[in-house]
C-alpha cells in the first residue's frame, strides 16, 4: 500500500518528511500529476474511532470458508481498492507471504500460522497447550478478591497501524483498561482474529508480537484465541475480538451512580490524542503533525489513585466520544451536575491545532489511555500527587467538580467565562469548514 | 496560538460586557424592549452557543436574532437528493465538506446514501478533491461546491488550476450563494425589526466593506464586520450599540487585521473569472431570491456538473411542519418551532438548521435547551 | 463558511501553483498563497507571514499591527472601568 504523505517531497524549507506507517514512500517527481495536494486514501470515511457501527455482517463461527458478499460498506474502510494506482491493496506485497483461506481451514496451514506467529509471539503455559479452552485455578482468582470482572471488545480500526500503536497493542490496552476501571486486576485475555484473505504475514507477524508486548507491560496473559479467515473483501484487512477477565478486590466499590456534590473530576493527561492521530495516519484531510496516540494501559495508574485514595467514586476510560461522553454518563447516573472548566483541560498544542482547523471539540474525540476519575474533594490533592508521580499521569489535572444543579447536565465554563451545556454526541464528530 | 488565544481573553471579555450592558441598557429601557442584534453568518450563531456569550450577557438587554448566513442551513431538500443522485452514479466519486454529509433530502442525506454504497467522500478543501481526480483517471469527480463569497474564490482557483492542468474529469456541482440579496430581503421584511447587524467577517475578508453601504445608507442600520473570537463578537456588538447609541448609521470594521476595505483582489478576479449570477436561486424556508446564487459561465462547462450530468432538479417541498423559514428570517427562536426537539432533532433531523453546526436549531438543542429549565435549589430535580 | 485560521507559513512547496506549507501548533497542511501573493512578488515572499486559512486556501494576511491596536483598544477599555470602579468605589466611601 502505497503511503501518501502529507506533502510531495521537495518543500523549500521546513517541511517534515512525513514517513506514515513505515510503508515505503511514495515519490512526488513534482510533475503536473501531484503536484498541488496530496493523495487522499479512505477518503470517504468520517472521524474514525472504532467504528463498529454499520459493520458488516459476516457468519464468522463453523466454517472457514466465507460465501461471496457484495462490498461491505463499514465506518472504518474506505474503498477496498487503493486509489492511488487502481490496484487491490498489499499490492506492493506481491511476492511476499500473505494469508490464504486456508490458513482459516483447520488444517495444517492453520496450525502452522498458530505455531509459527501466535504462540511465540503470546507465548504462555495456558495458550500453548492448545486445548479448545483455557484452563484457569478458581481458588488462586478467589484469592483475589470477591468479584470477577469480564468484558468483551472488538476492533476494527484502520489503519491497521498508526503513530503511537497498532490495532494489536489497541485491543490488549482497551481491554485491560476495561477491566481496570472497575477497580479489577486484570489477567487473562482472549483473542480472535478475522483476517482477510491477502494480509500480509508480515503484517499480522508484527501486530502480534505488538500484542504479546503489550500484554507482558500489562501484566496479562492472552491465553485463549481464534483464528478465521474470510475471502478478500469482506473484512477490513484485520479484526480483533478479545474478551477479558480479571479479579476485583472487595474494597472496590466503583460505579457511574456514585458522584456526589463536591467531588473532584479528574483526568490523567492530554486529551484527543488517538483520535488525532488516527485522523491524520489516515491522510485524508492531508494534515501532518506528530501526533502519537495515548494507548496505554491504566491499571498501574488506577492502582496508585487508589492507594491514595480507596474511595474512589467514578471511574471509566474515555474512548468512544470521548471524555464528553463519560461526564454525561456519569451525571446521568449519579443524578448530578457536573462542571467542567474549559481553561482546566490539558491539550496538546497539536491537538488543538488540529481541532482549530476542522472545528472540531477534543472533548468528543477518542482517547486509548486516558481516564476520568471522580474523587471526594478531600482525597483530590492526594489522589492527583499520586497521579503525576506515575508515567501514566504527569499531566493529570482537576478539571471540574459535581454540583447538584441542573441535575443530569455536564457544563462547561468556556475560556472567556460563559457556559454551554456539553451534550451527548449524535453521531460522529465530522470536520467542518463553516 | 497567536492571533487566537488573544482573543479569547476572559478579563477584556469581562470589560466589554460591561460596557455593553452600560451602554444598550438604558437604550433597551427606552424602547421597553431588548435590542434586537441579528448575527448574519452561522459561524458567528456558533462562536456565541459555543463559549456561551448569551450567559454572559443581560437577556432583557441584548437580543441576538440568529441570520440565514449559514450555507448548509438553506440548501433546498432537491439540492440534496440531486448530490445523491450524482453520488449513487458509479461512475462518479462525489466529493463535499463534512457540514453536508447529514442534511436530509428527500431519501435521506449523503451520509446514509454512502452507507447504501454510493461513493461519497468528505474533503477538506476543493483541492482535495482534485487530488482524487487526478489519481482516479477513470472516474468522474464531483465537488459539491458550497458556500457564500468566503468559499468562491477557492472553488474558482481550483478549476483554474484544472483548467491548467487540464484535468478532464473533474468538475463542480455549484450552489454558491451571495450574501447581499439576503440581507435585502431581510431588510425588507416587514415582520422583522433588526436595530443593527454584526457582518459576516469572512465574506467581508473577499468582498470587503463597500457591498452594505446599502444597510446603513438606505435602511439607516448600523452594521459591523465582526471577527469570530468571542472577544471579536463582543467588540463588535459594542460598536453597534455605541452608534445607536450616538445616532450614527454607518459600515464599520471590528476585524482590521483580516478584512481589507476593498476585499481580496485576486480572490474575487478569480471568481469573476469561473462564476456569473444566475436569475434567482432556491434557498430552504427562504424561497425564491433573485440574483442570490452563482452559476459557471459557459467556457468552464467542461467542470459543471449541471452541464456535465443529468440531475433531478426537482423542487421538493419541506415537510409541513417545518418552520425552518421563520427560523432563518429571525421571525422565532428554535424552541419555538413547533417541531423543536420532538419531531426534529439532531438524530432525526427534519430540517438542516438541526444539522449543520452553525445552525441555529443546532446550536440551541445541543447548547442551551436547558438553559430555559427554572431550576429548584437542593432538590435534585430541574423544575 | 467562516472557519478560518491563522496560520505561519513556514515554506513554499510548489511556486509554479502557489503552493505553501503553513503551521498551526505543529499541525502542518499544503495551502494555495494565491490571495495572498502580492502582485509582482514571488510566493516565497509570503514566509514568515501569518495569514488566514480557509479550507486549504490562504485568504488574507494577518495584520499584526490591526491585531495589537484592536488588543490595546480592550486593554484601555479595561483599565479605564477599573479606574470608574475605584473612582466610585472611593466616592461611596466619602
Amino acid at each position: 500500500m502505497s503511503a501518501a504523505n502529507g506533502l510531495p517531497e521537495g518543500a523549500s524549507s521546513g517541511a517534515p518528511q512525513h514517513a506514515s506507517n513505515g510503508a515505503p514512500q511514495h515519490a512526488s517527481n513534482g510533475a503536473a500529476q501531484h503536484a498541488s495536494s496530496p493523495l487522499p486514501q479512505h477518503a470517504s470515511s468520517p472521524l474514525p474511532q472504532h467504528a463498529s457501527n454499520g459493520a458488516p455482517q459476516h457468519a464468522s463461527n463453523g466454517a472457514a470458508q466465507h460465501a461471496s458478499s457484495p462490498l461491505p460498506q463499514h465506518a472504518s474502510s474506505g474503498p477496498l481498492l487503493d486509489t492511488s494506482n487502481g490496484r487491490p491493496r498489499d499490492a506492493s506485497h506481491d511476492t511476499a507471504p500473505t494469508i490464504t483461506l486456508a490458513h482459516g481451514g483447520g488444517g495444517r496451514a492453520m496450525r502452522s500460522l498458530i505455531e509459527s506467529i501466535i504462540l511465540p509471539a503470546f507465548d504462555n503455559p495456558l495458550l500453548a497447550a492448545l486445548e479448545d479452552q483455557a484452563r484457569l485455578d478458581l481458588t488462586a482468582l478467589i484469592a483475589l478478591g470477591d468479584r470477577l470482572a469480564f468484558t468483551t471488545d472488538s476492533y476494527v480500526v484502520t489503519p491497521l497501524e498508526f503513530p503511537g500503536g497498532d490495532i494489536g497493542r489497541l485491543a490488549v490496552c482497551g481491554t485491560v483498561n476495561d477491566l481496570a476501571v472497575s477497580g479489577a486486576l486484570p489477567l487473562y485475555l482472549s483473542c480472535g482474529f478475522v483476517l482477510e484473505e491477502g494480509l500480509s504475514i508480515e503484517e499480522l507477524t508484527r501486530i502480534a508480537r505488538s500484542m504479546a508486548a503489550a500484554a507482558r507491560d500489562a501484566g496479562v496473559s492472552i491465553v485463549t484465541g481464534d483464528t478465521k479467515v474470510v475471502e478478500r473483501g469482506a473484512a477490513d484487512r484485520l479484526f480483533i475480538n478479545t474478551a477479558g477477565i480479571g479479579v476485583i478486590p472487595g474494597s472496590a466499590q466503583i460505579g457511574a451512580d456514585r458522584a456526589r456534590p463536591g467531588d473532584a473530576v479528574i483526568v490523567n493527561g492530554t486529551l484527543g490524542e488517538h483520535g488525532i492521530a488516527i485522523l491524520i495516519a489516515r491522510n485524508d484531510l492531508a494534515l501532518s503533525a506528530e501526533v502519537r496516540s495515548d494507548c496505554q494501559p491504566l491499571h498501574g495508574l488506577i492502582g496508585a489513585m487508589r492507594g491514595a485514595c480507596p474511595e474512589i467514586h467514578c471511574l471509566r476510560d474515555a474512548t468512544r466520544g470521548g471524555v464528553a461522553t463519560v461526564l454525561n454518563e456519569f451525571a446521568l447516573s449519579s443524578g448530578v451536575c457536573i462542571r467542567v472548566r474549559e481553561a482546566a483541560i490539558p491539550l496538546r498544542p497539536e491537538v488543538r491545532g488540529a481541532c482549530e482547523i476542522l472545528g472540531l471539540d477534543p472533548l468528543y474525540l477518542a482517547n486509548e489511555g486516558k481516564l476520568v476519575a471522580i474523587v471526594p474533594p478531600q482525597s483530590a490533592d492526594a489522589v492527583l500527587a499520586a497521579m503525576r508521580a506515575h508515567p501514566a499521569g504527569r499531566e493529570a489535572a482537576i478539571i471540574g467538580e459535581v454540583c447538584r444543579q441542573p441535575a443530569q447536565r455536564v457544563i462547561l465554563s468556556s475560556a472567556v467565562g460563559g457556559d454551554r451545556v456539553v451534550d451527548l454526541l449524535v453521531g460522529e464528530q465530522l470536520p467542518r469548514i463553516c | 496560538m497567536r492571533f487566537t488565544d488573544e482573543f479569547r481573553d476572559p478579563d477584556k471579555a469581562r470589560a466589554l460586557v460591561k460596557e455593553i450592558d452600560a451602554l444598550a441598557r438604558p437604550l433597551a429601557r427606552a424602547r421597553g424592549t431588548p435590542l434586537q442584534i441579528m448575527e448574519v453568518c452561522g459561524g458567528h450563531t456558533h462562536t456565541i452557543f459555543r463559549y456561551g456569550l448569551k450567559s454572559l450577557l443581560s437577556e432583557d438587554v441584548i437580543e441576538f436574532v440568529h441570520g440565514p448566513g449559514c450555507p448548509v442551513c438553506v440548501l433546498p431538500m432537491g439540492r440534496v437528493d440531486d448530490c445523491i443522485a450524482l453520488a449513487r452514479d458509479p461512475a462518479i466519486i462525489f466529493a463535499t465538506f463534512g457540514d453536508a454529509m447529514r442534511v436530509p433530502g428527500s431519501q435521506g442525506s449523503l451520509l446514509q446514501a454512502k452507507a447504501r454504497g454510493a461513493d461519497v467522500r468528505m474533503v477538506y478543501s476543493p483541492l482535495d478533491a482534485l487530488a482524487v481526480a487526478r489519481a482516479n483517471p477513470q472516474r468522474e469527480v464531483v465537488f459539491f461546491a458550497l458556500g457564500f463569497e468566503t468559499t468562491m474564490p477557492s472553488t474558482a482557483l481550483t478549476v483554474l488550476q484544472a483548467r491548467r492542468e487540464g484535468v478532464q474529469n473533474f468538475s463542480l456541482f455549484c450552489n454558491h450563494i451571495t450574501i447581499i440579496p439576503t440581507l435585502k430581503a431581510i431588510l425588507d421584511s416587514p415582520e422583522l425589526r433588526i436595530d443593527g447587524f454584526l457582518g459576516p467577517g469572512h465574506v467581508s475578508m473577499v468582498i470587503g466593506n463597500r457591498p452594505y453601504r446599502f444597510i446603513a445608507e438606505r435602511y439607516r442600520r448600523p452594521i459591523v464586520i465582526a471577527g469570530f473570537e468571542p472577544l471579536d463578537l463582543l467588540q463588535s456588538l459594542w460598536m453597534v450599540i455605541k452608534q445607536l447609541r450616538e445616532g450614527r448609521c454607518a459600515v464599520e470594521n471590528q476585524y482590521t487585521r483580516i478584512v481589507p476595505e476593498l476585499g481580496n483582489v485576486p480572490a474575487l478576479a478569480a471568481v469573476q473569472e469561473v462564476f456569473e449570477l444566475r436569475e434567482f436561486f432556491e434557498w430552504r424556508g427562504l424561497g425564491s431570491i433573485d440574483h442570490s446564487g452563482v452559476r459557471m459561465r459557459a467556457e468552464f462547462a467542461a467542470f459543471d456538473a449541471e452541464r456535465k450530468f443529468s440531475i433531478p432538479n426537482l423542487k421538493i417541498a419541506d415537510p409541513a411542519s417545518c418552520q425552518c423559514g421563520a427560523v432563518l428570517k429571525g421571525l422565532i427562536k428554535p424552541r419555538q418551532c413547533k417541531v423543536f426537539g420532538s419531531d426534529c432533532t439532531p438524530e432525526r433531523p427534519l430540517g438542516a438548521l438541526m444539522v449543520s453546526s452553525e445552525g441555529a436549531c443546532s446550536a440551541y438543542y445541543q447548547y442551551a435547551r436547558f438553559a430555559e429549565q427554572a431550576v429548584e435549589p437542593d432538590s435534585g430535580v430541574p423544575a | 463558511m467562516c472557519l478560518g485560521i491563522p496560520a505561519l507559513v513556514v515554506g513554499i512547496t510548489d511556486a509554479r501553483n502557489k503552493l505553501g506549507l503553513v503551521d498551526v501548533c505543529g499541525v502542518r497542511r499544503q495551502v494555495n498563497l494565491a490571495c495572498v501573493i502580492d502582485a509582482g512578488q514571488t510566493p516565497e515572499s509570503c514566509i514568515g507571514d501569518w495569514v488566514l486559512v480557509h479550507v486549504g486556501f490562504a485568504m488574507s494576511r494577518i495584520d499584526a499591527t490591526e491585531a495589537r491596536l484592536t488588543l490595546e483598544l480592550l486593554q484601555q477599555l479595561g483599565e479605564a472601568q477599573a479606574e470608574l470602579e475605584a473612582l466610585r468605589a472611593g466616592a461611596v466611601e466619602h
